[in-house]
């Protein structure tokens, strides 16, 4: 539509009137900002209304998320937003869906629904904010603490392997994923644009601080002194690269047809071999090793990993809709309660 | 017909007329038990007769052949008369094995007529059944009418011209017994062949011939070979004029919540995940696409519920279906629906219990789970249909009372009403009410959590609405503003208002009705499905000049209005259920009355006599007392001991 939205939103207008109640300094204040900030554009770029916008959460310190937004909010259960958000947007294709969960919410008591959220690729902004701890319920490991972690829960250190959310999400055949961070203003706005104009699931998510009860969890990736060495800004069609001035660029390893796995080179002798992103790649095990790429062994994707089109869920539930109403004329109740052999009796 | 003519000599006897006829079919769950009796059923129903039905069939889809464990059956009550129930003891039971035959003999009223398949009859199937030796030759069926016919032998002649190979032409077997059986009770075939037709003709020609053949085999063997001395005849039943079907009630629910979505004016979103025996309500809403019906399955019962809740949160009907396992899964969803104080509609098809229980098989006791299953003060509305059609009705109730009221509603059917039938009166869709939601949209003045003076029910603002951008979520609502609240004295409003919003409901809904006399001795209390054996039971009572009455209650939270003082006309309560005692319970915490249980808990529905027989002893039990004797003191022990049935 070519037409500028006749509404006009600022900030403002997404600002509830609740008091916020995330302690001080928690990275889920910068998020909400962004939110509230990117949110006029969202609205006039993608021709929503205000009252089409609806953010439902679970539980968790970020599941408060909603009660600050002035739209339509539901906060739910732990875990069971991505169900709710299926039926309402079954129910109503034309709302612009944001669901807001946290790294157990989405990942551990709630990942079933997760992963079936992006495989069905209902249309829902899914953003997890993962802050590698249970914040809400004071500070026992999550699905995506490190080996090693002491916690309430954990006091001899987490045993188990971390979940690695954007595999996962590629893993479930996620049609937009992304990774962002809470204190990079400007980047988080621009993949939540890219989320909004994503038809389908995308799956964004944010790393975010806790500083009560993990802090400097991505220090050692986003500090200032290291963050060009260990983070990698994805952009489509464009040389991975990364390092100060772009020093560093991702190449295949191996053999030269072999793609599935990417070492790292000194941008002087790698960069007419530097691998160039393509978000709809179809190498399902370069993408994957992409996705999975950690620090220390490789610099952390962030930006836009992969972005496809395909047909909605609830497009689909309204295409076999009209279909039927074509090939079976539109539902007559009488002839439902007619059917099957029937008597009269006089 | 002329094949039913050839070879006979004698001019055909006229039929015995006969007033009702109870008949159970089975045999191996891989027979196609379930095909026969629906079968014979429908034309049973299109020939004018009332009917019920109860189908019975194994957990296992195909547990081993020949073996008790394997044993599917279906039972038919037809009749001139008006029915309410399946029938208790058979007369007539077909049995395609000799493990069906051990089932179920037992069973039979004594006299009754055995027809079995001979071909059948072999040391290795006695074998798998678990028996010693032939039942026909060792005293067994001694008393009986029995007739052994070689159903196997002559079916694989008769459909051999139609060339299906050795396997599928064996399973036409059941449709020559039935067609033996249409000859018994002077029908012709015709009414079976367009049912045959109608499912097979197109896509599988050949297997409806040969189904067909068959089933014209088994009633020219009946004419010819004479195997009973006569047939019978069961004249049409006097139902009120009208256009009828069959239905079973999962049916009847599924083709009520459609009218409910149509009468509402709304779309309906049904989310579901498979479990016997709710399954059938997901196919059935699955099919109608062309209605506009969104109806899927999800990855999990916690996630249909999920659903179901954002689907009326968006204003849809919200609609999820489940039995007992998948009821637990959902519970926390539930209570934040009523936290929400949103309409959403909950089937729950009860099975036997506990944990994955008797999965086939029907029982009552979830009825406190509905109640009281969730944390917190949690009530929700329960509606409790009465009988396979009755669902249709009560799918409609369950959604006019959301959506008036602004709550949960349970819909509490059971694995009787899911898979039994009986005719059903179809109805007009102009004979059905339209309904809508209560409570005010003033855009100046809007308070999510406002309330209705008269329901206490909240508005139903969706998103969409521009200006009435709103939060609401599971925590505790401010009175009126639905923000978060945490201070004790609102907590405490908010459950009061809560609660009193389900009790209004009670103005809301028909008083309940009693059959028989407005006071007297007993009064027996039924809810949902055991209708049919209660009323049947009192009324043959009665007809014996007792003094009993019964009612059923369809709603169960609330009760209806009238209940305390009905209960209060009658000197003793005698509550059956299909459970240890559930409703009981409930009646004696809230009217502080001594009423008495006949429980049951056999994944099997009451028969009549054990219903009759628990009215005549506490009948009895009463002339002791006028002529001194003692009472029954009425304590759970003793009420076990005198209604358990072993
Ligand atoms: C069914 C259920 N189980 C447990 C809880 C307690 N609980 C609340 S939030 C939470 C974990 C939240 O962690 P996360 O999703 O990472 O959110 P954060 O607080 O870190 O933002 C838990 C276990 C609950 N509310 N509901
Ligand atoms: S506990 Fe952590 S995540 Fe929760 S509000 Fe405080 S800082 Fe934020
Ligand atoms: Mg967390």
């Amino acid at each position: 539509m070519s037409d500028t939205f006749p509404l006009k939103y600022t900030r403002d207008d997404f600002r509830s009137d609740q008091v916020v109640r995330w302690c001080p300094g928690c990275g889920d204040y910068s998020i909400l900002a962004q939110v509230q900030r990117v949110m006029p554009r969202i609205c006039a770029e993608t021709q929503t209304p205000r009252e089409n916008i609806v953010f439902i959460s679970g539980i968790g310190c970020s599941s408060r998320f909603p009660y600050y937004m002035d739209t339509y909010g539901f906060h739910s259960i732990h875990g069971r937003a991505p169900a709710l958000a299926l039926g309402l947007k079954i129910a109503r294709p034309e709302m612009q869906v944001w669901v807001i969960t946290g790294d157990g919410d989405g990942l551990s008591i709630g990942g079933n629904h997760l992963i079936h959220a992006i495989r069905r690729n209902i249309d829902v902004k899914i953003l997890l904010f993962n802050n590698r701890i249970y914040g809400l319920t004071k500070g026992q490991y999550s699905p995506t603490s490190e080996i090693g972690k002491k916690t309430k829960s954990s006091p001899y250190g987490v045993i188990a392997q971390p979940v690695n959310a954007l595999g996962l999400a590629l893993a479930s055949r996620a049609t937009f994923i992304a990774r962002t961070l809470d204190t990079d203003s400007k980047h988080l706005q621009e993949v939540l644009l890219r989320a909004a104009h994503h038809r389908g699931t995308a799956f964004v998510e944010i790393l975010q601080n806790c500083n009560i009860f993990n802090d400097g969890a991505f220090d050692d990736i986003k500090a200032r002194d290291v963050r060009d060495d260990r983070l990698l800004f994805l952009e489509h069609e464009k040389p991975m690269r990364f390092g100060a001035g772009g020093s560093k660029v991702l190449i295949p390893s191996g053999a030269a047809h072999d793609t599935h796995f990417a070492a790292v080179a000194e941008a002087g002798h790698g960069m007419d071999r530097a691998l160039v992103h393509d978000e709809a790649s179809e190498n399902e095990g370069f993408m994957y090793a992409l996705a999975n790429m950690d620090y220390p062994e490789f610099p952390v994707p962030m930006g836009v990993l992969r972005a496809v089109e395909q047909a909605t869920y609830e497009d689909l539930v309204e295409h076999q809709i009209e279909e039927a109403r074509e090939r079976q004329g539109p539902g007559d109740l009488q002839a439902l309660l007619d059917a099957g052999e029937c008597w009269t009796v006089e | 017909m002329s094949h039913s003519e050839a070879g006979r000599e004698e001019p055909p006897e006229s039929p015995e007329l006969v007033e009702s006829v109870i008949i159970r079919f089975a045999g191996d769950s891989g027979d196609g038990i379930q095909t026969t009796g629906a079968l014979f059923t429908q034309d049973a129903a299109v020939s004018g007769h009332d009917i019920s039905t109860l189908p019975d069939f194994p957990a296992e889809i195909r547990a081993p052949a020949g073996t008790v464990a394997g044993v599917s059956s279906f039972q038919l009550n037809f009749s001139s008369r008006d029915i309410h129930t399946p029938g208790d003891r058979p007369d007539v039971l077909v049995a395609m094995n000799p493990a069906a035959l051990k089932t179920h003999l037992a069973d039979l009223i004594p006299g009754g007529m055995v027809i079995v398949n001979e071909d059948s009859f072999t040391p290795q199937s006695f074998k798998k059944a678990g028996i010693k030796s032939d039942p026909r030759e060792d005293g067994t069926l001694d008393g009986y009418a029995v007739h052994s016919l070689p159903v196997t032998s002559v079916t694989m002649r008769a459909v051999e011209p139609v060339g299906l190979g050795k396997k599928n032409s064996e399973r036409c077997k059941n449709m020559f017994m039935l067609g033996v059986v249409c000859w018994l009770y002077d029908r012709n075939t015709d009414v079976i062949e367009r049912l045959i037709d109608a499912k097979f003709a197109a896509s599988d020609p050949k297997t409806a011939q040969a189904n067909r053949l068959a089933l014209q085999a088994g009633h020219s063997y009946a004419d010819t070979a004479r195997l009973v001395p006569h047939r019978y005849h069961v004249d049409q039943a006097q139902l009120p004029p009208g256009k009828y079907r069959r239905i079973t009630g999962n049916s009847a629910a599924a083709l009520g919540f459609v009218a409910a979505s149509k009468l509402a004016g709304r779309t309906l979103v049904f989310a579901s995940y498979p479990i016997t025996p709710a399954s059938d309500i997901l196919h059935e809403l699955a099919r109608l696409r062309n209605f506009g019906i969104k109806a899927g399955q999800c990855e999990d019962e916690i996630a249909a519920m999920g659903a179901a809740i954002g689907a009326a949160y968006a204003g849809a009907l919200g609609l999820t279906a489940t039995s007992g396992p998948g009821l637990c899964l959902k519970s926390e969803a539930i209570g934040l629906a009523v936290m929400t104080e949103l309409p959403v509609v909950i089937v729950n098809v009860q099975r036997g219990g506990p944990s994955t229980g008797l999965p086939t098989k029907t029982e009552q006791a979830d009825l406190l789970q509905a109640m009281f299953g969730r944390n917190g003060e949690s009530p929700v509305a329960i509606v409790a249909p009465q009988s396979p059609s009755d669902c249709f009705d009560m799918a409609i109730e369950a959604f006019r009372i959301a959506t008036r009221h602004m709550c949960p509603v349970f819909f509490l059917s059971d694995g009787y009403l899911a898979n039994g039938s009986e005719p059903w009166r179809v109805p007009s869709p102009e004979e059905l009410p339209a309904f809508g939601a209560t409570g005010s949209l003033d855009a100046d003045n809007f308070q999510p959590y406002a309330r209705d003076p008269d329901t206490l029910a909240r508005p139903w603002v969706t998103p969409g609405m521009p200006g009435l951008e709103h939060r609401i979520g599971g925590l505790e609502k401010q009175d009126g503003s639905g923000e978060v609240c945490y201070e004790p004295e609102n907590h405490e409003r908010m459950v009061q208002l809560r609660a009193k919003k389900i009790e209004r409901i009670a103005d809301d809904i028909p008083l309940l009705e009693v059959f028989g006399p407005e006071q007297g001795e007993l009064l027996v209390l039924g809810w949902g499905s055991t209708y049919g054996a209660i009323r049947t039971a009192v009324e043959r009572s009665k007809s014996g000049g007792a003094s009993v009455a019964c009612a059923q209650l369809r709603y169960l939270n609330p009760f209806p209005s009238n209940l305390g003082e009905i209960l209060d006309r009658f000197d003793q309560v005698l509550v059956p259920e299909l459970n240890a005692g559930q409703l009981r319970l409930l009646l004696r915490a809230r009217f502080l009355k001594d009423v008495q249980g006949l429980n049951k808990v056999q994944g099997q529905p009451f028969r009549t006599w054990e219903v009759q027989e628990k009215i005549d002893s506490m009948l009895g039990l009463n002339l002791r007392k006028l002529h001194g004797g003692t009472a029954d003191s009425g304590s759970l022990s003793g009420d076990k001991q005198q209604g358990a049935i072993s």
